[in-house]
């Protein structure tokens, strides 16, 4: 299943730890995790409650503050030694990462195709092309016939879809997906793995997606588990 | 993309509620500003309407509105002699009540000789009193119309002119008469009560008596130097017109001023604390939403704006239909309700202030949200 693996990965986790409190109330959530990951491959976080994951999501998100550690994100050192090499970490993640929710997380004031083309406006897009762009990417998830569709008419899967296509619209090549399936069936659950999987190798992109749901772990090309904050290979 | 405008279109109705009832709140506020400032106007309107610099009243008061005053008539003449004085008129004040249309209506009944200062600023209907008895001057407010005849003491006047506005600091609505009449309707006794007078042997008092004699002097005058001459009569008070509305303004009405004015402040306080809260729970129902925004990269300035021009939207159109709601009925306050461009301005300045530090409030919030709250559920 797994794709090519190229040579330079575009997540890779040297030594990322992270605690929360000092002294007694000290919890380590994360020690000492390293991890590489590579263009077209699909990754899973595996683990218990409080084991870590979202933890980890958020330090490759950029969105919380690891103790330790160094991370490269798409061939770009941007933690070194426990602290960011960049200041504008929102604008790293508009032009780096895609972020797919649980629960999708579109803006309900905005109508499908205006989800996705706020992140291209965000980026600096002009808002006619913003919108072409989103029209067009919200017809190759084959969801163009919602594009008007304000989140609320949207079904589960179309919403997840639309949420997709907000997470490609800048082209990152880093998706990191918290459990995107969590809110769909079976089926739905595996038409968007398939979907995330098609992605993974059309755009060279790497998928790290943090899940429990067992149907949809023959997707994934490796699965590591955490547990107190160790990551094993699975 | 303009994020704030697109949020109010989702929930354009509730944001319009919301306005709605932020504009009733701020219209409350404009008229109390109103009624305040009509307070004043009204106080200030019967001593303005005979256009005066000179209130001569007796002495050891602060009449004729604030105390009460009595003097001869005859001082008219001695007043109308004193250097730098063009004219002078004789004037009496008094409250009355009087049936209407099977009510009571309560008016301010001012006397005054035809040909001198003290008569009604403007006829807005009909004409000026013409004759030396009987005819009456009334104002709009106190509902008599042209023609119409109302019993007040012991005689029967007619309605020949209508004025606008002449009403006292109490709401009375002012109705102008002539001296004469006025004189008798205040000091001539009833025939019982003069014959058990003549038959004490007491001679019963002078009817040429008035509240105050008022003057106007020459441009070149100076009011208060010809007060100073007349206070040197040890019987009389001269008051400038500028001491008179002091007087009114400061004294007369104060209480009521100051009770209103404190009213309307704390009504501001009210309305700055509700704008503050509606904004601020504006904001922590977006709370979510803002975390997504972070998330996906969205600038603080892209989410300060949308804060910032949600809040200045509601204060706007709240301040909108408040102020209009409030000019479209203010002729149907049962006083008179004064709203001037400026009074409208620094209300709206002062929303517009109370939104911008609310939003600040919001905007604090919002900075605040850890984007990581948009993870999970």
């Amino acid at each position: 299943m797994a794709e090519q693996e190229s040579d330079t990965p575009l997540v890779r986790l040297d030594g990322i730890s992270k605690h929360f409190g000092e002294g007694e109330t000290r919890v380590d959530a994360l020690r000492d995790v390293s991890l590489e990951v590579f263009p077209r491959q699909v990754v899973a976080l595996l683990g218990p409650s409080g084991s870590g994951k979202t933890t980890l999501l958020n330090i490759i998100g950029c969105i919380l503050d690891p103790s330790a550690g160094a991370m490269e994100l798409d061939g770009e050192l941007v933690l070194h030694e426990g602290q960011w090499q960049r200041s504008d970490l929102r604008r790293l993640r508009l032009e780096k990462i895609g972020f797919i929710f649980q629960f999708h997380n579109l803006l309900p004031f905005l109508d499908a195709t205006d989800n996705v083309a706020v992140v291209l406006q965000l980026a600096g897009a002009d808002s006619g092309t913003a919108r072409r762009r989103a029209g067009d990417l919200l017809d190759d998830l084959e969801i163009g016939h919602r594009k008007y569709a304000m989140p609320a008419k949207l079904s589960g899967g179309e919403a997840q879809r639309v949420a997709i296509a907000r997470a490609l619209a800048n082209s990152p090549r880093i998706i990191l997906a918290d459990e995107p399936t969590a809110a769909l069936d079976s089926k739905r659950a595996g038409i968007v793995m398939d979907l995330l999987r098609n992605l993974a190798v059309e755009r060279d992109a790497a998928i790290i997606a943090v899940t429990h749901d067992e149907k949809i772990f023959d997707r994934f090309d490796r699965i590591f588990h955490l547990r107190d904050g160790r990551l094993a290979d699975a | 993309m303009n994020l704030a405008y697109r949020d109010i279109r989702h929930k354009l109705g509730r944001f319009l509620l919301t306005c709605v009832g932020l504009g009733l709140l701020l219209g409350v506020v404009l008229a109390m500003i109103g009624i305040y400032r009509g307070l004043v106007v009204d106080a200030l309107t019967i001593a303005r309407a005979p256009a005066v610099d000179l209130w001569v009243v007796e002495a050891n008061t602060r009449g004729p509105f604030a105390e009460a005053s009595r003097i001869s008539g005859d001082l008219r003449e001695a007043v109308a002699r004193i250097a730098g004085v063009t004219a002078a008129g004789s004037i009496t004040y008094q409250t009355v009540e009087a049936e209407h249309q099977g009510g009571k209506l309560r008016l301010y009944v001012i006397g005054y000789e035809l040909t001198r200062p003290g008569g009604p600023p403007e006829i807005a209907e009909g004409r000026d009193i013409a004759r030396s008895h009987y005819e009456m001057a009334a104002d709009r407010s106190s509902g008599l119309t042209l023609g119409e005849r109302i019993r007040i003491g012991r005689r029967t006047f007619t309605v020949v002119g209508l004025t606008r506005n002449q009403v006292n600091s109490g709401g009375d609505p002012a109705v102008y008469i002539t001296l004469a009449d006025a004189q008798k309707l205040q000091f001539e006794l009833a025939p019982p009560a003069a014959r058990v007078q003549l038959a004490r042997g007491t001679s019963s008092s002078s009817l040429n008596t008035v509240n105050a004699v008022v003057a106007r002097l020459h441009p070149n005058a100076s009011p208060d130097a010809t007060a100073a001459t007349i206070r040197r009569w040890k019987h009389l008070a001269a008051i400038t017109q500028d001491d008179q509305e002091l007087i009114l303004s400061r004294s007369l009405v104060d209480r009521a001023r100051r009770q209103i004015g404190l009213f309307t402040s704390l009504l501001l306080v009210v309305s700055a604390v509700i704008i503050a809260l509606i904004i601020y729970t504006m904001t922590m129902e977006k709370l979510k939403q803002i975390a997504t925004l972070k998330l996906i990269g969205a600038p603080d300035r892209t989410i300060i704006g949308m804060i910032v021009q949600q809040a200045m939207a509601l204060g706007l159109i709240g301040f909108a239909i408040g102020a209009t709601l409030i000019i479209g009925i203010k002729d149907y306050f049962p006083r008179r309700v004064v709203l001037e461009p400026d009074n409208v301005a620094v209300l709206g300045v002062i929303v517009f202030v109370v939104c911008l530090l609310s939003s600040g409030l919001g905007v604090r919030a919002a900075l605040r949200v850890d984007p990581a709250t948009a993870l999970g559920g």
